[in-house]
């Protein structure tokens, strides 16, 4: 008998290909995900030194952040972006990578892509040149963001040198409030234990909240890890997880299914496991969650007011002036109320079917505020098709949201979808860094996609259970 | 693949003042469309750095006195959010050899590490003493010790702290580390051949 073990350590000790000079782990990526921004220059690298792809049928690759959500057909009016999914291509054809690319019917954020196809799966490890690669720890991986050089070593060897995390253990027991989402969790845990809480550890989310949560919902919250600092985060597979994945192109079938199941089910942590650390919170104390500064800890509930800079603790009393100041808001003012320019609805946070149907079912009937500019980006071109068969795409068109095509769009800046000056967005995706949404002056507050139409349809930061009822809003 | 070992870097400072500096703000976004990493130096702290026409704002990299600084020293948390390498190639193309803050950023510094880019952490009393003396001496010699963990400048030293993974693969010129993974691929094919959703696709 073993001594009860947690999924982390299963899952790390079944990867661990041996211990390097330095007393780190070299260890074994399963999955790698891999993306137009951060892996041409990995490919350049590995042809410097003439090496090949080591396990080619490993790497999966599709083209998110770049590409326009309106007119697509190539070549792109950017040149600059035309230049990188070029090299994309060339480098999956090179290399026999299977690419979902834009004729595929199937090309979206890659972090949405992983899960739909069935690639995510439990007791896997599974790395990415992206810091949301957490997100497929909803899964019961360990699934994490690497930087360019170690997708290079990824192609070249399938492994890289990492030093093992603590593991902390979040519990949230209860039960959450009508209106309360998934993207509160996280943003309430990320208040709560703060940007730099996670530093050095594996976030294990546990206990009755996260098990009864869609995937969809955890993919949400794993999503977010690393806003808190944590490079990964998972929930041990359960039924949902495999009801989630039965069917998926990549998922095994046949026989090959029963056994994987029988497998993943013993890779959960067993109970009684020791961890390095266990947070204890109660689902009741969790509001609707909005950010009101320029990091994703510096968020409160949507009823309470802004910080003032004079009734914090002096070590923070910096950076809230920097961050009121960027935002434009006054301290102590209470953040409902605030003007809205933009509302984004979309990313590897909230761009789901589950995040649209819910939307859609409270902005029916309704109509954007003047002066809003909404826009509703789908996370793939599969849940784009999936909410146009169930008129999902009406809804949004009808209320005056623009509906896009998928991809990354206005989380970040690298598509034409961006800011315009100090305008200041309702968005659900997971950043709020001074420019993140592609003006230098742009102002964002992530909040649930309930909370971001709500926001669109009065142009105000507002508690979404004042304008459709908590009875619409139940989560 | 042979590397030149790290253990001293010696250089004037700049101070970037500010905690949680994210990657966002060490390189913006859409200088990001690129293939290659060249050239990136010249988009560092882009959007601080100039306004909309181009512009200066005053910006500490900018001050002529710091041309040719190789310390960077700012605040708490240093290189947060995106894992994107562009952050710490920006900053070494940008002619930095070390970053000199209270505390950093995971998959920023081991980014940074495998660039053989130094970043010392030191206690928040000595980085303000740190950043007081870069400030008022443009032409002061900061000196890091990476055996030793500390950080010397204007006659007094530091001590900071490099974890011991980083000090030994810097010192030892194994910052990189693709020529150990590379030289194990037995290894790797036995850890593969037992993972039935790795080996079983294999073609
Ligand atoms: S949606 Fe945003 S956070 Fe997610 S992968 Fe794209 S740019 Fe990154």
């Amino acid at each position: 008998m073993h001594p009860p073990r947690h999924l982390f350590d299963k899952v790390w000790k079944a990867h661990a290909v041996g211990t390097l000079a330095n007393g780190q782990t070299q260890l074994l990526i399963g999955t790698h995900l891999i993306h137009e921004v951060t892996s041409p220059q990995a490919f350049g690298m590995l042809e410097d030194l003439g090496l090949p792809v080591r396990v080619p049928h490993r790497t999966f690759a599709t083209v998110d952040h770049i590409v326009p959500t309106d007119q697509r057909s190539e070549p792109f009016a950017d040149p600059l972006a035309d230049a990188m999914i070029k090299a994309l291509q060339r480098n999956c054809e090179r290399h026999g990578i299977t690419y979902f690319d834009l004729a595929s019917g199937h090309q979206g954020i890659v972090h949405t892509v992983g899960p739909e196809q069935g690639i995510t799966q439990p007791g896997t490890t599974i790395a990415c040149g992206d810091s949301h690669t957490s997100t497929h720890g909803a899964f019961g991986a360990i699934a994490f963001g690497i930087g360019t050089s170690q997708v290079r070593d990824v192609l070249a060897t399938q492994t890289i040198a990492m030093t093992k995390p603590k593991v902390r253990r979040i519990e949230v027991n209860g039960a959450l409030g009508p209106g309360v989402y998934a993207k509160d969790v996280i943003l309430h845990i990320i208040r709560t234990l703060g940007v730099n809480g996670g530093i050095g550890y594996a976030y294990e989310y546990a206990g009755e909240v996260f098990d009864r949560m869609t995937m969809e919902e955890r993919m949400t919250v794993c999503n977010m890890s690393i806003e808190g600092g944590a490079r990964c985060g998972y929930v041990n597979p359960d039924a949902t997880t495999f009801a989630y994945l039965e069917g998926r192109p990549y998922a095994p079938n046949g026989a090959d299914w029963d056994a994987a199941v029988d497998r993943w089910r013993d890779l959960a942590s067993d109970p009684g496991c020791a961890y390095d650390d266990v947070v204890l919170l109660d689902a009741a104390d969790i509001p609707p969650t909005v950010t009101w500064g320029i990091n994703p800890g510096q968020a409160i509930g949507v009823d309470e007011a802004v910080p003032h800079p004079d009734r914090v603790a002096p070590s923070e009393r910096a950076s809230v002036l920097e961050a009121l100041a960027y935002m434009k808001l006054e301290g102590g003012a209470p953040i409902a109320g605030t003007k809205v320019d933009v509302a984004f609805l979309g990313s590897c946070t909230n761009g789901r079917l589950s995040d649209f149907r819910e939307a859609a079912a409270v902005l029916r009937g309704r109509t954007v505020a003047p002066g809003v500019h909404a826009i509703a980006v789908p996370g793939s071109t599969l849940v784009k098709e999936a909410c146009e068969r169930e008129g999902i795409d009406q809804v949004f068109k009808d209320a005056g949201f623009e509906w896009r095509a998928a991809g990354c769009s206005m989380c970040l800046a690298m598509n034409p979808d961006k800011l315009v000056g100090d305008q200041l967005c309702a968005s659900s995706s997971n950043r709020n860094f001074k420019g993140r949404q592609g003006s230098p002056t742009g102002r964002t507050v992530l909040m649930s996609p309930v909370m971001v139409v709500a926001a669109a349809v009065t142009g105000t930061v507002v508690d979404a259970r004042r304008v459709f009822g908590a009875a619409t809003t139940e989560a | 693949m042979a590397l030149e070992p790290i253990t001293h870097v010696r250089g004037r400072g700049v101070v970037v003042p500010g905690d949680d500096i994210d990657t966002d703000r060490i390189i913006p976004a859409r200088y990001m469309k690129v293939v290659t990493f060249d050239g990136l130096g010249d988009f560092l702290f882009r959007d601080v750095r100039l306004d909309d026409e181009g512009r200066s704002l005053g910006h500490p990299l900018d001050a002529p006195e710091r041309a040719g600084a190789t310390v960077l020293v700012s605040g708490r948390n240093f290189g947060s959010g995106s894992s994107r390498e562009h952050a710490p190639q920006a900053i070494v193309r940008a002619g930095f050899r070390a970053v000199v803050a209270a505390s950093f950023a995971e998959i920023f510094f081991a980014n940074s590490t495998t660039l053989g880019l130094v970043c010392l952490a030191l206690d928040p009393e000595d980085l303000a003493a740190v950043s007081a003396a870069v400030d008022a001496d443009p032409t002061a010699e900061v000196a890091i010790d990476v055996a030793n963990q500390t950080l010397a400048v204007g006659g007094r030293t530091f001590q900071g702290r490099l974890p011991a993974t980083a000090r030994e693969v810097l010192a030892a010129g194994r910052y990189d580390p693709l020529a150990e993974l590379l030289a194990h691929g037995d290894r790797i094919a036995a850890t593969a051949a037992r993972l039935p959703y790795v080996a079983e696709a294999a073609s």
